[in-house]
């Protein structure tokens, strides 16, 4: 799978408050979720954000709650993947839970400015920047964690493991 | 193996687990609340599962938007009710309803040694008991509903030790905050804290609680103390069924040993807008404020509002401030009632509400305007996490936010009291 688009970038610990703020928490749908995601720190991310774009953050992006909401809504606004230095441990697993790629690459994100135009080869974890020519590998997820990647999400493994033990 | 490593081991059917190894692990309690449960109940359907994995074994709280604040918080909570009835789940309405990380301990549903997970962040709050308890999301609360099993990494641990004995107006809130302070929002990433040391074995059940929740706000995946008299104390009476204490062994391998010297802590407060910022309350210079929350799954516990009366009795709250109260359930309204802290609380000039998590998320009960500070007893002072994007959270303990209402600024308890 290979995405491009423009990079939107930010700095440490972008927290889930800010990626989608409790005030719309009782929201659930992807498409409501999506059209305030990011407001309280870039107030201009959902009319700028263009289907295929990327994030480009600094470490421990997702911090704080464990809402499920951030990665749903920031999958819902076009994103196609999330690089960061380092994710929060419970944004890491809802992210790769309901199919909204991340990649570790402190390198990549060093080189990423916003705006610059990004590529990005999922399976290889290679990162370049169109832009600027440069190129850098992601850490490769874990193999048990691309099962759930591969199958499409946790529902859809856990579908298929259930349908397996029967 | 290290405290996490035997509860985790114990429920994956292994003699040992190592940090980094990926396990399934059997969960003896599930849980979520009104805002991550209308997705967990989303993908419980996509599963195609008729039934949940023990109906016993699952709660859902209606505690962050409730009692409902709008329509649209109605119609999930209504959403929640009607799945948590159909499936015969652990359920309490507005009336019974507390904060989710306060009642559950209460009622002895969570104890130690046991597997807890949660579509909640502070579900590591009951690692206080000797439980290795972690929030997750929706989607893994959903298929931990389904099949009682969830997938983790063993994490790491690192063991903290607090050496010495803790100073006047210094509790639990104060400690963790300091080791926040000292390791950052991400120092205990994808680890496991242990909790250790004098000051820790003379904490209270209540101050272990504060401590545990908000491990999460170093990045940590659970916080754990061991269970002792005093843990044993606070279960009798609360639950009937056996557990296991757990310990650690003394060869066991930690990712770091971290000391301090807890005679050295003053009360802390983290300045906006991360709770790393934190500052001795000797450091905080003149900070005037326009609010004071006092409760949350953080200090809302009757120890806390016990603190909190004993700076108000007697006094006023500044007139120009706003102090709201949240006992964190009704056990412990009824209990600061019969012991006269509401009634301290009401002469003061606070607002006592009915417990939820409102105005920490700032979903309703204390929301705040463009330019306003508050002195927050809850866990989190991240930008907008209270209300306006331009508004400001100083986290502190009880003592330390009900000086603050009494003076109009932060404020040590030792000018009050």
């Amino acid at each position: 799978m290979t995405f491009k688009g423009t990079a939107f970038k930010y700095g440490d610990n972008v927290d889930t408050d800010a990626i989608i703020p409790a005030r719309y928490l009782n929201l659930y749908e992807p498409a409501d979720l999506a059209a305030h995601c990011m407001e309280d720190i870039d107030i201009d991310f959902v009319s700028k954000v263009k289907t295929g774009d990327i994030i480009a953050a600094n470490s421990n992006f997702g911090c704080g709650s464990s809402r499920e909401h951030a990665p749903v809504a920031i999958k819902a606004s076009g994103i196609s993947c999330v690089i960061a230095k380092s994710f929060a441990r419970i944004f890491f697993r809802n992210a790769i839970n309901i199919g909204l790629p991340l990649l570790e690459c402190a390198e990549a994100v060093d080189n990423i400015k916003a705006g610059d135009k990004v590529e990005v080869d999922l399976a290889a974890g290679k990162i370049t920047n169109l832009s600027n020519g440069k190129s850098f590998t992601s850490k490769p997820y874990p193999e048990f964690m691309m099962q759930i990647v591969d199958a499409g999400g946790l529902v859809e493994y856990t579908k298929k493991k259930l349908a397996g033990s029967h | 193996m290290t405290l996490a490593e035997k509860i985790l081991a114990a429920h994956c059917g292994k003699n040992k687990v190592s940090p980094g190894e990926f396990i399934s692990v059997k969960t003896d309690f599930v849980l979520s609340n009104d805002i991550t449960a209308p997705i967990a109940i989303k993908e419980f359907n996509r599963l195609g599962v008729a039934k949940v994995f023990d109906p016993k074994k699952i709660v859902m709280v209606p505690d962050h938007f409730c009692p409902n604040k709008d329509i649209q918080s109605a119609e999930n909570a209504k959403m929640i009710r009607d799945f948590a009835h159909k499936h015969d789940l652990v359920y309490f309405e507005v009336g019974q309803m507390g904060i989710e990380h306060v009642i559950l301990p209460e009622k002895g549903l969570v104890l130690p040694g046991e597997v807890i997970v949660g579509a909640d962040s502070h579900t590591c709050t009951y690692g206080a008991l000797g439980a290795f308890a972690t929030g997750m999301g929706s989607t893994d609360i959903a298929v931990a509903m389904a099949t009682g099993e969830i997938w983790m990494k063993v994490p790491t641990t690192i063991k903290f030790v607090f050496n010495g004995k803790l100073r006047k107006w210094v509790g639990g809130k104060d400690l963790i905050l300091y080791i926040i302070g000292k390791i950052g929002v991400d120092g205990a990433l994808y680890s496991a804290m242990e909790l250790h040391g004098e000051a820790i074995d003379s904490l209270s059940m209540d101050g272990r609680f504060t401590m545990s929740n908000m491990a999460i706000e170093g990045g940590a995946k659970a916080g754990i103390f061991h269970a002792d008299k005093k843990t044993r104390d606070y279960l009798k009476g609360r639950t009937t069924r056996k557990y296991t204490e757990y310990r650690s062994d003394p060869d066991a391998a930690y990712s770091q040993v971290i000391e301090y010297d807890a005679a050295t802590i003053e009360p802390q407060v983290a300045f906006p807008h991360l709770p790393s910022n934190a500052k001795p309350i000797s450091q905080v210079g003149n900070v005037a404020i326009d609010q004071v929350v006092i409760g949350s799954c953080t200090n809302g516990r009757l120890e806390d509002l016990r603190l909190a009366a004993r700076i108000l009795k007697g006094r006023k709250v500044d007139s120009r401030l706003r102090c709201i109260i949240l006992p964190g359930s009704q056990r412990i309204y009824l209990d600061a009632m019969k012991e006269g802290l509401i009634e301290t609380f009401i002469k003061a000039g606070a607002a006592v509400s009915t417990p939820t998590c409102g105005p920490c998320l700032g979903g309703h009960m204390g929301v705040l305007a463009a330019g306003e500070k508050c002195v927050s007893t809850t866990n989190r002072n991240f930008v907008g996490r209270m209300g306006h994007t331009k508004s400001e959270i100083y986290l502190a303990n009880p003592a330390v936010a009900a000086a603050s209402a009494i003076l109009g600024r932060i404020a040590n308890p030792e000018e009050v009291a």
